[in-house]
């Protein structure tokens, strides 16, 4: 059984439709990148996966460990094992890092059924897993993502990565506002979680994350669809000759 | 964050009809006759057994207050109140001379058990309740004043305050015991004919609490009053007078929470605190009176004067409040910061759900010289309600080098909910420093949506995300009251969202 099975997905934005019968296969242990050009709808589908509100969708499913995924709320599909690392993290003021992820990672667990991490418990593994991704605890005091530059955001999306530790992890363009150094920080702490029970899902605009995180799989969207998938080679073949190719085939 | 889990279970387990401390109490109580006159008046009195100067100081506002109008500039809206219907007098009728927790009514002490405040327990503990970071249990304790429906019942920890030369007693037992004290400042701070609510509140309070605190004296615990309507039709009128005497420190909690009711209720309180040359009055609320039903029936009027004099040099006045009940809020609490180089602080957290309405704010009057004052209010209204703002702050003539500095935030959720803010500054002098600073915002859908992904329930998204706002007020009460206040602040958004 395949982790994630997007099958001929519809999916419409107010009067608008962006995905028009997209699919996909992921199976446990798979890297893949999805690529195209702005508009293309690749957020559209990682938002989807994840249940934002206001998409509706008129057509299609998305089964995850065969499970019907649109049929679950936000919170349900994270207890599930769906991670979504956000371009832009939100900043939530007043609510102390720390205190946020020990907050979701217990309701994650009750809502599988497992006990509540312990405050000591909880604080070894998230200093562990900080200490890991070069994050000072300094960091964990402020505020969720309040005044953090854009690396430090990026390093405490992959840091709720590591600790939630779920099946489906889908980033969605990670090396958005990333210099180099610091997109190398952010992929190595991807990297590090890859596992053969866990899959990834990356969407980027750029052959350039790809050198640092590599795929098993490319997908080329274009105007709401899969229009070519292929193996690493065919990131390296977009850089040269651009999505254009692409618009007519669409 | 187990509490935010707790509160969020709680909200689940109740409505706004079947609101938790919506019950009575079965006790016989005696009542003076309904309405109000110079007879209710010399009724009170007489009850108090008050001597003559007092029955002249109530009739004497009861006599302006026959010439005042009710006022109308605030941003509430409600039916006209009957003076006449409302009783303005009810007390428990003693059996005997209570001398101990033992003799009070059981009745009386199972409400306390529902409300969560195990008098029995407190009094049999001593009160022993340490506080994080804190091994000093002294300075842990907590006495309790507690007023059950106009008449004190039960003083706890008397003795110790009473070594520390500490006074604290019903104001009805103050009148009686230290008329020099309560003469000199009763009214000092809020005068009679002050406004229309205090006016009324001059002639017919029927208790409340006073404090003493001699020169030099760190109160030796936190201080503490709950306050609680029972009386069907009774306005509930109370009168706390607090005075810090030179260089000391005291800290006063007061919490109120009110039984169900279909009619509103009328609560008009008082509150006059004094600090002079190097005394802190720390003052906290937490309101969590009963705020009407889903239709917006019902409910507790809570029309509130409460001041503050910073009387001496160096002197410090700090409100902290937590409003979260009532029907409609009407509370300003100020300071007049007369004393050179005094300072007064407000810090408000103001919750509107459901169809409350709330007009709240602080007025600082900078008189003295180098004084300064802070302003932090956050105000949160949700579903039909209506959550203004409204703060004066002023530098006199000669209040050269005055301070202030406000933040006022809003956050609004959902969209059917207003909130306002209403500031009026004025400076006399060119040398005052005045800063305002305003925000209003919404919990947007992408803050929900991050939170959700996380494994958070929507409602436990907004109870995080308006506990991580009132962040920076909470921070200012005392440990035991800052848990339960977040516990209210979840529970009274309940029905918020979606």
């Amino acid at each position: 059984m395949a982790l994630l099975e997007v099958r001929d997905l519809h999916v419409r934005v107010e009067d608008r439709e962006i995905l028009h019968g997209l699919d996909l296969t992921v199976n446990a242990g798979e890297v893949h990148a999805i690529m195209g050009p702005n508009g293309s709808g690749k957020s559209t589908l990682s938002h989807v996966i994840a249940g934002k509100p206001g998409y509706e969708v008129t057509d299609g499913q998305i089964l995850f460990k065969g499970e019907d995924l649109l049929a679950m709320e936000p919170d349900e599909r994270a207890a599930k094992g769906v991670f979504l690392a956000f371009q832009y993290p939100v900043e939530i003021p007043g609510v102390a890092t720390m205190n946020f992820l020990r907050t979701a990672l217990n309701a994650q667990r009750k809502a599988r059924g497992e006990d509540e991490y312990s405050t000591p418990d909880f604080l070894k593994k998230v200093r562990e897993v900080a200490k890991s991704l070069n994050i000072p605890q300094d960091m964990l005091k402020r505020g969720v993502n309040v005044g953090f530059s854009g690396g430090e955001k990026k390093r405490n999306e992959v840091l709720q990565m590591a600790l939630f530790e779920p099946s489906l992890c889908i980033l969605d363009e990670m090396d958005s506002g990333l210099d180099i150094d610091a997109l190398r920080i952010a992929a190595d702490g991807v990297n590090a979680l890859r596992s053969p029970d866990r899959a990834m899902v990356v969407i980027t605009h750029y052959q350039r994350l790809l050198n640092y995180i590599v795929p098993d799989f490319v997908h080329v969207m274009s105007r709401g669809r899969v229009v070519k998938s292929g193996d690493k080679q065919l990131a390296l073949e977009l850089e040269a000759s651009g999505y254009a190719q692409f618009e007519d085939a669409a | 964050m187990p509490a935010v889990q707790e509160t969020v279970d709680r909200v689940r387990r109740i409505d706004v009809d079947q609101y938790r401390y919506g019950f009575e109490t079965l006790i016989e109580s005696e009542k003076a006759p309904k309405g109000l006159s110079e007879d209710t008046v010399r009724f009170i009195s007489a009850k108090k057994n008050e001597p003559e100067w007092m029955l002249q100081w109530r009739l004497e506002a009861y006599r302006r207050w026959l010439t005042m109008r009710e006022p109308t500039w605030a941003r509430v809206d409600y039916p006209k109140i009957d003076y006449q219907e409302i009783y303005y007098y009810a007390a428990p009728k003693p059996k005997k001379q209570v001398n101990s927790l033992d003799e009070i009514d059981p009745e009386i002490l199972k409400t306390y058990e529902k409300l969560g405040i195990p008098l029995r327990e407190v009094a049999m503990l001593e009160g022993i309740e340490p506080r994080v970071g804190e091994t000093d249990p002294v300075k842990s304790k907590i006495a309790v004043d507690a007023v059950f429906d106009s008449v004190s019942v039960a003083t706890t920890f008397k003795e110790e305050l009473k070594k520390a030369g500490v006074i604290f007693m019903p104001i009805s037992e103050a009148i009686r015991e230290h008329p020099e004290l309560v003469q000199k400042y009763l009214g000092s701070v809020v005068p009679t004919s002050d406004n229309f609510f205090a006016t009324l509140n001059s002639a017919v309070f029927s208790d409340g609490s006073f404090v003493y605190v001699p020169p030099g004296v760190r109160c030796p615990m936190e201080l503490s009053t709950y306050f609680r309507i029972n009386e069907r039709n009774t306005g509930q009128f109370e009168r706390t007078l607090i005075i810090a005497d030179k260089g000391s420190y005291v800290s006063y909690l007061e919490g109120c929470t009110a039984p169900q009711r279909d009619e509103n209720q009328l609560h008009a309180a008082v509150v006059e605190l004094v600090a002079l040359d190097d005394a802190e009055i720390k003052y906290s609320t937490v309101q969590n009176w009963y705020p009407g039903n889903s239709e917006g029936l019902g409910g507790i009027y809570n029309f509130v004067t409460k001041r503050g004099d910073c009387r001496g040099r160096n002197s410090k006045i700090s409100w902290t409040q937590v409003e979260t009940g009532s029907a409609i809020t009407w509370k300003y609490p100020s300071c007049i910061l007369r004393g050179d180089n005094s300072r007064g602080e407000f810090y408000s957290i103001a919750i509107s759900n459901g169809f409350q309405q709330v007009d709240s704010g602080t007025k600082m009057l900078h008189l003295g010289k180098n004084t300064s004052s802070r302003i932090i209010s956050k105000g949160i209204a949700a579903g039909k309600s209506q959550n203004t703002y409204r703060g004066l702050v002023t530098a006199h003539r000669k209040a050269t080098g005055a301070r202030n500095f406000t933040a006022c935030d809003s956050l609004l959720i959902g969209d059917k909910c207003g909130a306002h803010t209403v500031p009026y500054i004025e400076a006399k002098n060119s040398s005052a420093t005045f800063e305002h600073e305003a925000t209003t915002s919404k919990i947007s859908e992408d803050v929900l949506f991050y939170c959700t992904q996380r494994g958070l329930s929507e409602e436990e998204a907004v109870g995080l995300v308006v506990n991580g706002f009132v962040k920076d007020v909470l921070q200012q009460l005392p440990m035991e009251f800052a848990v339960e206040a977040q516990k209210l602040i979840s529970i009274s958004l309940e029905g918020s969202v979606g």
